[in-house]
């Protein structure tokens, strides 16, 4: 057993500090502040590979392996959570799919161009009336002809308005439930398909989560991801993926409050000393430090596991669960050591305490996560 | 094309502290970087490979840590990288270094060499020169700007207050400044290539593998030594004055630059 | 290489546009002291184009020889015809001791003729001595990023080369009456010498100059009160030749650039002098400027922390006191 990451590990861990601190810290708090999507700073991720990390060189990836996307997806996450979650959506869930269940030709068409940094992906599985039982989508996809004709909608989207593609399910047959979901890969630009207007979040207020249209979308049948009907455990084997980056941004979130609070409570004097030399301060940055390692065990574990080809369902919802919930833990916490000046905006540790919550909720909330734990402890 | 650059691992000196009760440096826990001037000249190189298709091979000489900025090279998109590392080239100063440098890329195809202006832990500047003078090609210290053009190049050559626009037949050597370009960040595929495909593996040279005379390198062959090193001691208190006039006070500042040589 | 022939100390006198370098000055000045010690004379060797004028200027400010290679090869430096004539120069004359400025030139030039004559060489050096024992040269500079001190010494081969930092030995002043000798040194620089070729010559004063580089750096905080006070600040610095910086509550406040912010979110500088001007002195700031030679602060609060770190301190009002600094300074200027 070896804890220490490899050369080639610690030095892609550098390069994304690197970038973290140069180009998304100094971008978080404006970007935040007036929900911009951060457009600049997509285009220089594209251009160094950073949308392809985990992905062959063959399908325009960089070779590289989950564990070197989890470690951007905490560089990303330390600095800025919106930042982060555009590039988790795109790499686990989108390019994920595409990946796991599409043919040599989809690969070649699809994958490839969103992993060499051509085109941005999104994923739409969630529904107004189909969150966390997502067997219960309304989305319709009929065959006619060679086309599928899509209808319906999708809400929450990350990434929606900006993305080139999208991974869409819909229902090609209701009467079988969650068996009759099927996965498609639908481009931007196909009539049809529109997005609507943005949601005004509590946090990751600079990553985009419209709504999506589809009013008669035909495409061609070969955009069919896996075969139909597959496309709850298309799904599901995404989103399994995906829990690993989320559990990596939580992480990022987390780490990035502690060193923020660390720095202000060595400076910020009251009783005639300084914060870090009071008991309470000590032991609290104590149990965050100490739950943030162990977050850090759980998520790097879970993305070698991943890499190793081993089942990773329980693995990763016990780091999402983990991590989002340290994060929620420790920024809260670090708001509360930094009392007046914490909850102000001017200070990053109450945005990070807003883009934690989410990690708790998306991609499965946290109650889903104990739900896979527990059920596998239980079969 | 053939472009060598030459690069030194250096702690980052931003970083590096002294310890307040002993007066020593801090050095654990200080990151080593790629030195700012290296960067920048392997960053024009590299431009000069997109611009003009080349073939950038990095040379470093240190300890076998110093790999690490080979690898950080090569993963910036170089695409050959050696290592000159041998305890008898250890303690060398800047003649000494310079001489086994030039031996080893006499072994070496070069167009042009770039080095950087100085180490931000050594400041010497003198190391690029040197080696020009020992290959006996042209140098050009301090380029902000490098163009090709046919079999010359060239530079805009900065001093204090003017530039030089010089142009050079190649082979020459050039140095760079931090000031020359931002360099590119790396690519995670290319760090995974750097560590993992043999074809880029690093070539470690040690002194039997480069034509030098010994006597003239390492410790025992530098025409300089260190006589002593130490911390600035710390400076006596100063003084606060009140004066009751500002011509009393603008009096003692004006006393005290001259005392100081400032006027 | 017998030790015991190369006698004197040398200064390389640097010129541009035909005037003597402000640094050269500063190395008569101190390689008179180091000549001293040494029981030998000061030479200045001057490499240019219609040299008599300069060569009288550094007579009067100290030389007691100068060796002028007149070419017009050498009116505009290019290393190598420089480094053939400077060469020629020791081989000729063996001195002990090199000095050259550490310019952009010096800095050019030392490491291509140290290595070309096989010898040692210092850069930018901050402090010069002989050692008594023996009468090696013993040159001090800073490494590590000015974090730690090093005293260099070149003691089996001659000359003993260095480069010195500009601004911190003292020129002597000029006396009109010294004496001293001029040797014009006949010397045929080969046409394979000139293996460059200038094809322009680009004037480029910075606006202003960066503050990490600045030898001087006259700094306002939030006490200047207004953006429009640093104006005051500018005409001192211009003055000294440095330039101005601040602390980080004026770069928020959108009093001064970013670019100007000394402190641990800024920059770190060591200037010869930093003058603090309306600064309190926060912790943040201090790290960024403590290692700074002369430090005078100016501020009407005197429990400012910022005078803890000042060599000289005083509680007043800076709109009040700076003109008159202004004034005395150029009135000083004048006179020289």
């Amino acid at each position: 057993m070896n804890f220490t990451l490899s050369k080639e590990h610690q030095l892609a861990q550098n390069l994304f500090r690197e970038f973290a601190d140069k180009e998304v810290a100094p971008l978080a708090h404006e970007i935040d502040e007036t929900e911009r999507f951060p457009v600049e700073t997509v285009e220089k991720m594209k251009k160094l590979g950073f949308l392809g990390i985990p992905y062959k060189k063959e399908y325009g990836g960089q070779g590289c392996d989950d564990l070197t996307y989890v470690l951007m997806m905490e560089q990303l996450g330390r600095v800025c959570g919106s930042t982060a979650i555009i590039a988790s959506v795109h790499t686990s869930l989108c390019c994920g799919a595409l990946n796991n269940a599409g043919t040599e030709e989809q690969k070649q068409k699809y994958l490839r161009p969103l992993c060499d940094g051509t085109w941005l992906g999104a994923f739409g599985l969630t529904e107004p009336s189909a969150g966390t039982d997502a067997a219960g989508q309304c989305t319709r996809a009929v065959l006619d002809g060679d086309e599928y004709v899509l209808n319906g909608s999708k809400i929450f989207i990350t990434n929606s308005g900006w993305a080139d593609v999208y991974v869409i399910f819909a229902m090609t047959d209701k009467s079988q439930g969650s068996r009759g979901i099927s996965a498609f890969i639908v481009p931007a630009n196909t009539p049809g398909f529109s997005v609507g207007k943005p949601e005004l979040k509590m946090g990751i207020r600079a990553s985009t989560a419209c709504e999506l249209i589809f009013e008669n979308v035909r495409i061609p049948k070969e955009n069919l991801l896996g075969k139909e009907g597959k496309g709850f455990g298309i799904a599901m084997k995404a989103l399994d993926g995906g829990r690993i980056g989320i559990a990596a941004q939580a992480l990022g979130l987390a780490q990035g409050a502690l060193d923020n609070v660390i720095a202000y409570v060595k400076e910020r004097k009251q009783f005639g000393k300084p914060l870090s030399k009071l008991q309470n301060t000590q032991f609290t940055l104590a149990d965050m430090e100490t739950r943030v390692q162990a977050a850090r065990l759980l998520v790097y574990s879970a993305a070698v596991a991943y890499d190793q080809g081993q089942p990773i369902s329980v693995k990763a919802a016990q780091a999402k669960l983990f991590a989002s919930e340290t994060a929620s833990y420790v920024t809260n916490r670090a708001v509360q050591l930094m009392g007046g000046y914490g909850y102000m905006r001017e200070y990053p540790v109450e945005r990070m305490m807003r883009d934690a919550k989410i990690t708790e909720i998306y991609e499965g909330t946290s109650e889903v996560m104990r739900m896979v734990i527990s059920g596998q402890l239980l079969k | 094309m053939n472009i060598v650059v030459c690069i030194k691992q250096v702690p980052d000196t931003t970083e590096v502290k002294l310890d307040p009760k002993t007066g020593t440096l801090i050095r654990e826990g200080v990151p080593s970087i790629i030195n700012p001037d290296d960067k920048a000249g392997l960053e024009a190189a590299l431009r000069l490979k997109d611009q003009y298709g080349a073939k950038v091979t990095v040379v470093s000489m240190g300890p076998p840590q110093a790999d690490a900025a080979l690898k950080e090279a090569v993963a910036m998109g170089a695409d050959q990288a050696i290592l000159l590392s041998d305890r008898a080239f250890g303690g060398s100063d800047t003649w000494a270094t310079s001489t086994v440098i030039a031996s080893a890329l006499k072994k070496l195809d070069y167009d042009l060499i770039i080095t950087g202006r100085q180490a931000i832990d050594g400041d010497t500047a003198q190391v690029g020169p040197q080696i020009a003078e020992h290959l006996g090609i042209p140098n050009i210290s301090y380029a902000e700007d490098i163009k090709l053009e046919g079999d010359h190049i060239i530079v805009k050559r900065k001093y204090e207050d003017r530039y030089h626009i010089i142009k050079c037949k190649l082979p020459c050597l050039i140095t760079a400044l931090s000031e020359l370009n931002v360099p590119r960040y790396m690519t995670p595929g290319r760090i995974f290539d750097a560590y993992r495909n043999e074809e880029l593996a690093t070539k470690v040279w040690g002194v039997n593998d480069v034509p030098v005379d010994t006597t003239v390198i390492g410790l025992k062959g530098s025409p300089t030594n260190v006589f002593k090193s130490f911390t600035k001691a710390p400076k006596a208190a100063g003084n606060v004055y009140k004066p009751d006039t500002a011509e009393e006070a603008a009096q003692i500042i004006v006393d005290k630059l001259q005392e100081k040589f400032i006027l | 290489m017998n030790i015991n022939d190369y006698k004197g100390v040398f200064v390389f006198a640097q010129q541009v546009d035909n005037k003597v370098a402000s640094v050269s000055l500063e190395l008569l000045g101190r390689g008179k002291g180091i000549a001293n010690d040494m029981n030998t004379t000061l030479t200045a060797v001057l490499l240019g184009h219609n040299n008599d004028e300069m060569a009288k200027t550094l007579i009067q400010h100290g030389a007691d020889k100068v060796i002028s290679v007149d070419d017009p090869m050498l009116e505009v430096y290019m290393t190598e015809p420089y480094a053939y004539a400077l060469t020629k120069v020791i081989e000729n004359y063996k001195p002990s001791v090199l000095l050259l400025g550490a310019t952009a030139i010096g800095r050019d030039l030392g490491p291509r003729v140290s290595a070309r004559v096989h010898t040692g060489l210092t850069a930018d050096c901050t402090g010069l001595a002989i050692d008594e024992e023996n009468g090696n040269l013993l040159m001090t500079r800073p490494a590590f990023g000015g974090n730690i001190m090093a005293t260099i010494i070149c003691p089996a081969f001659r000359p003993q080369m260095a480069t010195v930092r500009p601004g911190v030995m003292q020129a002597l002043a000029a006396n009109a009456d010294a004496k001293g000798e001029i040797e014009k040194f006949e010397l045929e620089i080969p046409a394979s010498c000139k293996n460059v070729e200038i094809l322009e010559i680009v004037e480029n004063k910075p606006e202003r100059m960066n503050i990490q580089d600045a030898n001087v750096l006259i700094s306002g905080g939030r006490g200047m009160g207004t953006a429009e006070n640093f104006g005051q600040l500018e005409k001192i610095a211009d003055l000294l030749g440095g330039t101005i910086s601040s602390s980080r509550a004026c770069v928020d406040l959108g009093w001064t650039t970013p670019d100007r912010q000394v402190g641990q979110t800024g920059s770190t500088v060591r200037p010869n002098l930093y003058m603090a001007c309306g600064i309190s002195g926060q912790i943040q700031h201090l790290a960024g400027m403590e290692d700074s030679d002369l430090i005078v602060a100016i501020n009407k609060d005197e429990t400012a922390p910022i005078f803890n770190a000042a060599d000289v301190g005083i509680v007043g009002d800076l709109n009040a006191i700076l003109p008159l600094v202004e004034k005395k300074i150029a009135e000083i200027q004048a006179a020289k």
